[in-house]
């Protein structure tokens, strides 16, 4: 029989170091690369809003003479406030009809069979691959000759329903057993109230998603409350910022001031559904 | 309670007819399983009882009321499903209260209600727990008694013990089999599974390929199959075929001649249930080399290769024959099981 010898020093021995994985730095370098792109932005709209007008085209980050003037005269403007307020109240009404309509259509897509369903379902789905630029010409037409211009409502109704929505929850519905919604048929209830007490919580992450999507889209909206609306006291925030920006001069200090007001209900959103965000992303299978 | 009656009941999915007339009486208060391999048609036809699918031609009558055109709650029965629809984001209370949101009850009567379920199942310490905090067998649990709370005239049973394991499922046997004792309500048990099927039911239905095969009490099927089908799926394990010929005086099957007398003449199948089939010392029917071994603690299942064919018999478990050891098997020819050759049983 062989004998096997084994030293302490053998025994003793740390395990070797393994060699440094070399594409590290590299992937390191270009995540850093990455967030400094997207943070920058950022980072430069909190700088400006704290700057003097004198001061606004030096790219220094901390300014020499930091000042909240900017914030209190935006907050003290009447209008910014009407803008803000005409933006939650647009953004919410239209993430709350959204989030009802593309999660009753996309149940109804999912769940029911009926003659013309998935030719409804392609028709829905193309109206993603037109781009809201085209799209603005035939909504401008239909809020015209249905006297919305210059309204609520002509700024809303566009989003009201929408296409990738109701994609979204058709796919979620797909991963709701049939059996809850029998069950429920079992015990009695109508076909609504199995949509609403039994399928729409088992996909709230999908709808919280949504909504945030929603809210997201309509908070940052630009092109089509700009075109339908002639009314300053209409306008919305974006919008309304850029009355900052006259022929003589651009206020950047004042519309970045606004800029970063208005991330705060974003962020403030974004924060408390976050996990759902992700999570419905992440079920979703969409890349965020 | 009620009875239910299936008549001449056929579905169709377009062209493709999934049963093809099936007449079934179930009696007030009894207990009968569906039994049947994958896609034999048992879940379509309980599915068509509870007006969850459409029925294409034939009649459902529950309680001598025909319930065709009815939609699923206003005909009285409730249904347990094989993954217990039961729902994630209420209680275990609202969950079992859940089938009362719609009665005319008042919410002190409910309450009640639904206590005196959860005291039956024994889920009253649970009743304010989601079912994510709960175990496999709890969760069936609730579902039995989210179908229970309103006392419906039938309970359908949809593969409800299929996703627990075997120690739950043999448990909830019981207590299934317990509650229906207690309650005394019609109840219509589908599973795939036929030792559920034995020790459960009053009657079973066999169904294979959206035909009954045969109906029957538990005993009846399995000492009394009505075709090759039903007596290799009821039984575990199966029960032994082999070929044979009947002549005047007896039977030749596995090279041996045993007095049975057949009442014709001609090639049969003869079929030995395991436990009819015993190794022995002495001189047996049939003589064959074994080739496998289950030991079974109790007893030894022993798999042995007769001139070809090979038999499952049993032997006994303290002392099992060995491995490759030639041995004697012994039948009664009154076990026999004879079948023609359309597969049907020779009486």
């Amino acid at each position: 029989m062989s004998e096997i010898r084994v030293s302490s020093q053998s025994l003793m021995r740390k395990p070797a170091k393994g060699p440094r994985d070399p594409y590290a730095v590299l992937r390191w370098t270009l995540l850093a690369m990455g967030a400094i792109v997207m943070v920058m932005p950022i980072v430069y709209m909190l700088s400006a809003s704290i700057k003097y007008p004198f001061e606004m085209y030096d790219l220094n980050i901390i300014p020499t003479e930091p000042t909240f003037e900017n914030y209190t005269y935006v907050l003290s403007d009447g209008r910014f406030l009407r803008w803000f307020g005409n933006s939650l109240l647009i953004a919410t009404l239209t993430t709350i009809s959204a989030v009802f309509f593309d999660a009753l259509v996309g149940y109804a897509l999912c769940k029911f069979t009926f003659r013309g369903r998935t030719f409804v379902f392609i028709a829905i789905l193309s109206t993603l691959m037109i781009p809201t630029e085209m799209l603005v010409i035939p909504w401008y037409l239909m809020s015209k000759s249905l006297g919305w211009l210059d309204s609520y409502w002509g700024i809303m109704f566009p989003g009201v329903m929408t296409a990738f929505g109701t994609f979204l929850m058709k796919q979620f519905f797909e991963t709701v057993p049939d059996d809850f919604l029998e069950a429920a048929r079992i015990d009695g209830l109508n076909e609504f109230q199995i949509w609403w007490s039994v399928a729409l919580p088992l996909v709230a992450p999908a709808l919280s998603a949504l909504a945030i999507f929603v809210f997201l889209g309509n908070w940052t909206a630009f092109l089509w409350p700009l075109i339908v609306t002639n009314s300053q006291e209409l306008y919305t925030l974006p919008v309304g910022l850029t009355t900052f920006s006259v022929e003589q001069a651009v206020e950047w200090e004042l519309i970045m001031t606004g800029a970063a007001l208005a991330t705060i209900p974003t962020l403030i959103v974004f924060l408390i559904f976050q996990r759902y965000i992700i999570r419905g992303v992440a079920m979703a299978g969409l890349k965020g | 309670m009620a009875t239910v009656t299936l008549h001449n009941l056929v579905k169709a999915y377009g062209k493709a007819e999934v049963l093809h007339g099936i007449n079934l009486e179930v009696a007030d208060g009894e207990f009968v399983v569906f039994v049947g391999p994958s896609g034999c048609g048992k879940s379509t036809t309980l599915r068509i009882i509870a007006g969850l699918e459409d029925v294409t031609s034939g009649e459902v009558q529950i309680g001598g009321r025909t319930v065709n055109h009815l939609e699923p709650k206003d005909r009285d029965i409730a249904m347990v499903f094989q993954n217990y629809a039961i729902y994630p984001h209420m209680s275990v209370r609202k969950n079992i209260g859940f089938g009362l949101r719609t009665s005319s009850l008042s919410k002190p009567e409910r309450e009640q209600r639904i206590e005196e379920v959860a005291a039956i199942l024994s889920m009253t310490e649970y009743l304010d727990r989601k079912p994510a905090q709960l175990s496999g067998g709890q969760r069936q649990r609730v579902a039995i008694g989210r179908a229970m709370v309103r006392d419906p005239a039938v309970f359908l049973f949809d593969e409800p013990l299929s996703n627990l394991d075997a120690q739950l499922r043999s448990q909830m046997r019981l207590e299934i089999k317990k509650l229906h004792q207690r309650v005394g309500t019609t109840i219509i048990f589908v599973t795939h599974d036929q030792v559920e099927a034995m020790t459960m039911a009053d009657r079973i239905v066999i169904m294979k390929d959206g035909h009954i095969q045969q109906i029957g009490t538990p005993a009846e099927v399995f000492h009394q199959p009505a075709n090759i089908f039903v007596a290799q799926f009821i039984g575990a394990p199966s029960m032994n075929l082999m070929p044979g010929r009947a002549v005047a005086g007896g039977l030749e099957v596995g090279g041996t001649m045993i007095a049975r007398e057949t009442g014709r003449t001609g090639a049969m199948t003869v079929g030995i249930r395991p436990d009819d089939l015993c190794v022995t010392q002495d001189k047996g029917c049939f003589s064959g080399r074994i080739t496998l071994l289950e030991p079974l603690g109790s007893e030894t299942l022993v798999y042995v290769d007769i001139d070809g064919q090979e038999v499952v018999a049993h032997a006994d478990g303290r002392n099992p024959p060995a491995l490759g050891a030639v041995v004697q098997l012994t039948v009664d020819p009154a076990n026999l099981h004879l079948f023609g050759a359309d597969g049907e049983a020779i009486t």
